[in-house]
């Protein structure tokens, strides 16, 4: 059973193609993850799976609903937690909750009582008559959750649903989020640019520059890297890395802070034979100043399929910038 | 998974219904707002006095000398206040759907079940409901001006606000409907909005003004709210030879054009508003 069906989907703004020939397919159940930096046609497939935008070509199947022929039924059937907050602040909790249930059209009763056990489990049960002014950014972010369940649907769509979030909030929205899959078996489909994050889904589809570049289980893609990670630093890098190639033939790549990345396997036993190489007298002593090993994350895979890094210095700015501004907005 | 869902339906009947319910939503959504927000309910009654009492009483005498005759000039502006408290209100209900598309509420409702010409429906009731009742509470000021309202001046005076209001919001949206920040909508202000109203007459007679003047005032739609609006609301007051002076056109000649308006303007705002990016 699939929730979501998608193939050869194509969104061109303009010249520009933020979407190009992606297909892929989501499981009944299951947390879908697309993973990809900001720009790379994350937000605009979701736009597009949720019927605010129009395909330019190919078709998408929600629910098995078409998005560009049945939207009415596409809408009734999911419920949506946007990038940016989108309760209106002047109204309570429960007002926001209200309205959506109206436009859902959710009978008086099935509303009391699916808001009521769904604020219970957020724990906003106490402040729901407060205006939304008066919120966090988690206590928003928690009753966008309960407001995108209130009508049942089949699947949630989360648009990087902790964005701007501290780290502890971050948890306690996964927390509600693994609950909910496991008591009501709601399908999730996010997008996020946090690494740590994808490691929730069952499936993460890594997209870059409108295109699908991998996937498959976390698991399954940190095993296409093969191996560990050993990070070190030396006086010498390219030198290293010259001469591990040649004894070893294994390559080797430049990583962040001047480290030297090599992917190898048994990484344990990998350290103490690249030491002897690094350090032999004969070839001239590379002093060698750290040395770590690690197990590989989506990261290293994203750079193994793409070729570069996923957030540079630069994209994080943006995200400090943005989340500012959507504190300034907060009116 | 199973899940207890109803499953959506196609029926002609049942997507009526949930629009019409739509509708009523963002409607409602805009009361409820208006109600939570007194400051703003008696803040709008700052700039009215203003005009009345500031702009008013110190323009009386002068008016009186230039041969105004028996009329006095805050009699004469009150229509005019009142149309622009209704037109100001209108518009900027209307324009909010910028605010909320860029931070806020629309998202969510634009991915509801309801069509977008229900939404834009709804604004409009919403946008015009608000807006009658600021006129309603400027009409309270009437009185202290020694205009005298009958309770049947008063709703006529109330279903012309009413259309005044639909044909401002109207244009409110369609000013908003493609629009993503707040900056272009200062240029209409200053370039529509605020030309507009000056050009309806409020403030001044039109006759005896300069033909580019009254050209211009015949194609501004606020003309035909504010001339009915003073012929009702003076009515007991000025006598009948001198209201002509002071009016334009019968008054069931500005509803209809007020009511042309209104759909000239409905009908692209709903299409703009409702196209799928």
């Amino acid at each position: 059973m699939y929730s979501i069906k998608v193939e050869q989907l194509v969104r061109h703004f303009g010249k520009n193609v933020a979407v190009d020939d992606i297909s892929f397919k989501v499981e009944s159940g299951e947390i879908f993850g697309f993973l990809g930096p900001n720009g790379a046609g994350k937000t605009t497939t979701i736009n597009m799976l949720t019927t605010l935008l129009r395909p330019t070509s190919g078709t998408a199947l929600v629910n098995g609903y078409d998005v560009g022929k049945q939207q009415a039924l596409v809408r009734q059937s999911i419920g949506m937690i946007f990038q940016d907050a989108s309760l209106d602040d002047k109204l309570t909790g429960r007002e926001n909750l209200l309205f959506h249930g109206m436009l859902y059209g959710l009978s008086a009763d099935d509303f009391s009582d699916k808001a009521a056990k769904l604020l219970d489990m957020v724990e906003l049960t106490d402040r729901a008559e407060e205006v939304v002014l008066n919120y966090s950014g988690g206590m928003k972010r928690r009753l966008e959750i309960v407001r995108g369940l209130l009508h049942n649907p089949n699947i949630l769509f989360l648009d990087e649903p902790t964005l701007g979030l501290d780290p502890q909030t971050r948890r306690h929205i996964w927390d509600y989020l693994i609950t909910l899959r496991e008591r009501q078996g709601v399908t999730m489909f996010m997008t996020t640019h946090y690494m740590e994050e994808a490691e929730h889904c069952d499936h993460i589809a890594i997209i870059d520059d409108g295109k699908i570049v991998g996937l498959d289980t976390p698991e399954a893609l940190k095993a296409m890297v093969g191996g560990d990670i050993i990070m070190a630093i030396t006086d010498d890098n390219e030198q290293a890395s010259l001469r591990l190639q040649n004894s070893h033939g294994v390559d080797t790549r430049k990583g962040p802070d001047n480290q030297l990345i090599i992917e190898t396997e048994r990484g344990d036993r990998f350290i103490p034979e690249m030491m002897s190489v690094l350090t032999d007298q004969t070839q001239g002593n590379i002093s060698v100043k750290s040395v770590y090993l690690r197990c590989p994350t989506l990261e290293d895979v994203f750079i193994k399929l793409t070729g570069h890094a996923m957030r540079d210095q630069n994209a994080v700015d943006k995200d400090k910038v943005r989340s500012g501004m959507r504190r300034w907005r907060g009116r | 998974m199973a899940r207890a869902l109803d499953k959506p339906s196609d029926n002609i009947m049942e997507m009526l219904k949930r629009n019409v319910r739509g509708a009523y939503t963002i409607w409602y959504r805009d009361i409820v707002r208006f109600k939570r927000d007194r400051v703003r309910m008696f803040s709008s009654l700052g700039m009215p006095i203003v005009y009345l009492f500031v702009f008013g009483s110190g323009l009386s005498p002068a008016m009186r000398e230039m041969g105004g005759g028996n009329i006095d000039f805050k009699q004469f502006m009150f229509p005019g206040v009142l149309t622009m408290t209704v037109l100001f209100t209108s518009v900027f209900s209307a324009v909010s759907i910028v605010w909320d598309r860029e931070f806020g509420f629309l998202k969510e409702v634009m991915v509801a079940p309801v069509s977008r010409v229900a939404v834009a429906l709804g604004k409009v009731a919403g946008g015009s409901t608000v807006s009658l009742f600021q006129g309603l509470i400027v009409l309270l000021l009437a009185p202290v001006l020694g205009v005298n309202l009958s309770i049947s001046q008063i709703v006529s005076l109330i279903g012309l606000m009413v259309m005044l209001a639909v044909m401002m919001t109207s244009l409110g949206i369609l000013i908003a409907a493609r629009q993503k920040s707040m900056e272009g909508f200062h240029m209409m202000m200053n370039f529509v909005l605020l030309p507009m109203f000056f050009l309806s007459g409020a403030f001044f007679p039109l006759r005896g003004v300069p033909v580019w003047m009254y050209l211009l005032s015949k194609l501004d739609p606020v003309t035909y709210g504010v001339d009915p609006l003073r012929q009702v609301s003076l009515q007991a007051l000025v006598p009948p030879d001198l209201m002509h002076t002071v009016s334009l056109n019968p008054v069931t000649y500005n509803v209809m054009m007020m009511a042309s308006f209104s759909v000239l303007f409905l009908i692209p705002a709903v299409w703009l508003f409702g196209r799928q990016e």
